[in-house]
């Protein structure tokens, strides 16, 4: 028998429906994209020219958008275009933001985990409501609690702490507290299902055995919770490197980040194939940290069915 | 000594990380009934932003544009889903089977500036090709539904792995055709789930920005659009008027779910908990 209710007529229907629908809007638009990344800007309502020279006869790709990415001109010097520097900024600030979150959702996750069995759905489900309310009304509420007569500078101010508004908005500061904000859940989730899992008779053993709570914690705890760590991670640093509105609400011109840069060459310069070729290097520095995660995770999840 | 740094320790982290996250959402809600255009300082209660809500156009508009959005996103999203789900749990082997398990879990990972832009072409491509499709409503379920299908298949397909195939097994043995299977067995199991992906994808949708941006037309406006319009141009108590409706409509909504959701369980396990005693009592007699 196969290992399937359904007849074969049944079986490539049910495969067919999804795959046609990913092919026809996933897969084709992504061809079109690393296409139009090779070709030459085009003129006047053409956005860009064929890959196929008409008048010479000539296939040629054109490497130019991706050079261009890399260095100003034919001399200038290499890694110093702004596109890098947007490039390293949006790292900078996943990385800064992934760190942030497991600093805080660590902690935090653990003693949900270590609370009773059942009060812990309301904790997580706490943790869940604002994730489902408007991710943009959430980061939009930050623009009015960190301006400069707002009211963390109010109460600063009324406390004595600073004399005069000190500038929040448009920082790292609101960048970084807008983005944690936003991807702490995504760090708390994974944390939380391998924390609620671990044998907590491990930590007994090892205070039994003379340790110090910390000492444990660092020895035990930590090392035990490696995949949790890691995943949530990913979770975290995947989708902030590519983030596009927290930066335009809560960021000045100085802490534009990828996303961004890709939308003003479109609409902005309309230069269609260096932005596919920008478009085209955000998705290599997504894979990298994806595929060094698959390589040590294993592609299990996938295989154990 | 240790169990006292722990527990105090532990609920002040707790409490101090439920603040961060709810102060926004309190400060919304709070200085959406101010008096004046300040957010500092609650200057009087009124209720004048949500009266200006009711009567901005660009934002009443963009309200039942997403709402139409977010409704097909969510039934497109759950019927795709199922249909991954299914493919993925059920179909081990089939030519293919690689691509398509990383097609469908690549708008997990993909930024959603490259999902909206690489859709962006794709229209514009079939546009001049076929003159079809306009930018508009049609574009801005495709972009959601890209995503929303995805994660509608990460929450089915985890119930679909725990379901019982023995149910499905007794079903065809008593001569239920395989549609039969489908509907009356496996359907109902998987119900919840479905609901679930429905759910989650209409949210997605309800507050996507950046594949709407990409993905709508001129004069068409989704209500985060909007938002996100007025948000970049300064502070505008209109928008935590809509915040706290906001607010309020899921909180109710999924506390409601949840509740429903425990009420079902608590009601399988009744069930088969009364069955499991008939089934003894039948033992016990014979």
């Amino acid at each position: 028998m196969t290992n399937s209710a359904f007849p074969v007529p049944g079986k490539r229907f049910v495969i067919g429906v999804p795959y046609t629908w990913l092919f026809v809007f996933f897969f084709l638009p992504f061809l079109i994209l690393v296409y139009i990344s090779f070709v030459d800007m085009g003129s006047d309502i053409h956005p860009f020219k064929p890959l196929w020279d008409t008048t010479t006869g000539v296939l040629k790709l054109k490497y130019e958008n991706y050079w261009s990415i890399f260095r100003n001109g034919d001399n200038g010097a290499l890694f110093e275009t702004l596109y890098i520097e947007a490039y390293m900024r949006s790292l900078w600030y996943a990385f800064g933001t992934a760190v942030l979150c497991l600093m805080i959702g660590y902690p935090f996750a653990y003693f949900i985990a270590r609370s009773r069995p059942s009060v812990r759905p309301a904790l997580l489900m706490m943790v869940m409501l604002p994730f489902w309310t408007s991710f943009l009304l959430r980061v939009y509420a930050w623009k009015g609690i960190l301006a400069d007569q707002g009211i963390v500078n109010q109460l600063l101010t009324a406390l004595g702490i600073i004399s005069e508004p000190i500038q929040m908005l448009y920082t790292n500061v609101s960048m970084l507290i807008g983005m944690t904000y936003v991807y702490l859940p995504f760090m708390v989730l994974p944390l939380y299902a391998n924390l609620v899992k671990m044998d907590f008779r491990l930590l007994e053993a090892a205070y039994d055995l003379g340790t110090s709570p910390f000492k444990a914690f660092w020895l035990v705890t930590v090392p035990l919770s490696k995949a949790g760590i890691v995943a949530g991670f990913m979770l975290v640093f995947i989708p902030a490197l590519g983030e596009f509105v927290i930066p335009s609400l809560l960021g000045g011109p100085e802490n534009v980040m990828i996303g961004r840069v890709v939308w003003d060459e479109m609409f902005t310069s309309n230069n269609w194939p260096r932005a596919t070729a920008l478009a085209v290097v955000m998705i290599g520095l997504i894979i990298v940290p994806l595929a060094i995660y698959y390589h040590y995770t294993g592609d299990a999840a996938d295989d154990k069915k | 000594m240790n169990k006292w740094i722990e527990k105090n320790f532990g609920k002040a982290w707790m409490a101090l990380v439920y603040a961060f996250l709810y102060v926004p959402l309190l400060f919304m809600m709070v200085f959406s009934f101010n008096s004046t255009r300040q957010d500092a300082n609650f200057t009087g209660f009124s209720l004048r932003w949500y009266e200006g809500l009711t009567k901005d156009t660009k934002i009443v508009e963009g309200f039942w544009l997403s709402l139409q959005v977010a409704a097909v996103t969510g039934v497109l999203s759950a019927i795709l889903g199922t249909f991954a789900a299914f493919v993925l749990v059920r179909y081990r082997r089939f030519p293919g089977r690689t691509i398509f398990s990383g097609m469908v879990n690549a708008p997990l990972v993909m930024p959603e500036v490259v999902i909206g832009l690489s859709l962006l072409l794709l229209m514009v491509g079939a546009q001049n090709a076929f003159g079809w499709p306009e930018r508009g409503l049609l574009t801005i379920v495709l972009g959601h539904t890209l995503l929303g299908m995805a994660y509608g298949m990460v929450v089915i397909q985890s119930r679909l792995m725990e379901m019982n195939r023995s149910i499905e097994e007794a079903a065809m043995d008593l001569g239920a055709r395989p549609m039969q299977v489908f509907f009356l067995v496996t359907l109902p199991n998987i119900a919840q789930a479905i609901l679930a992906a429905f759910l989650l994808s209409f949210t997605l949708s309800f507050d996507d920005v950046v594949i709407s941006e990409f993905l709508s037309g001129p004069g068409v406006n989704t209500l985060p659009q909007v938002i996100f319009g007025y948000a970049r141009r300064g502070i505008n108590p209109t928008i935590y008027a809509a915040a706290t409706l906001l607010i309020v409509t899921v909180t109710v909504v999924i506390v409601g779910y949840s509740v429903w959701v425990a009420r079902q369980t608590r009601k399988r396990e009744r069930e088969v908990a009364a069955a499991m005693r008939a089934e003894t009592a039948a033992l016990a007699a014979t």
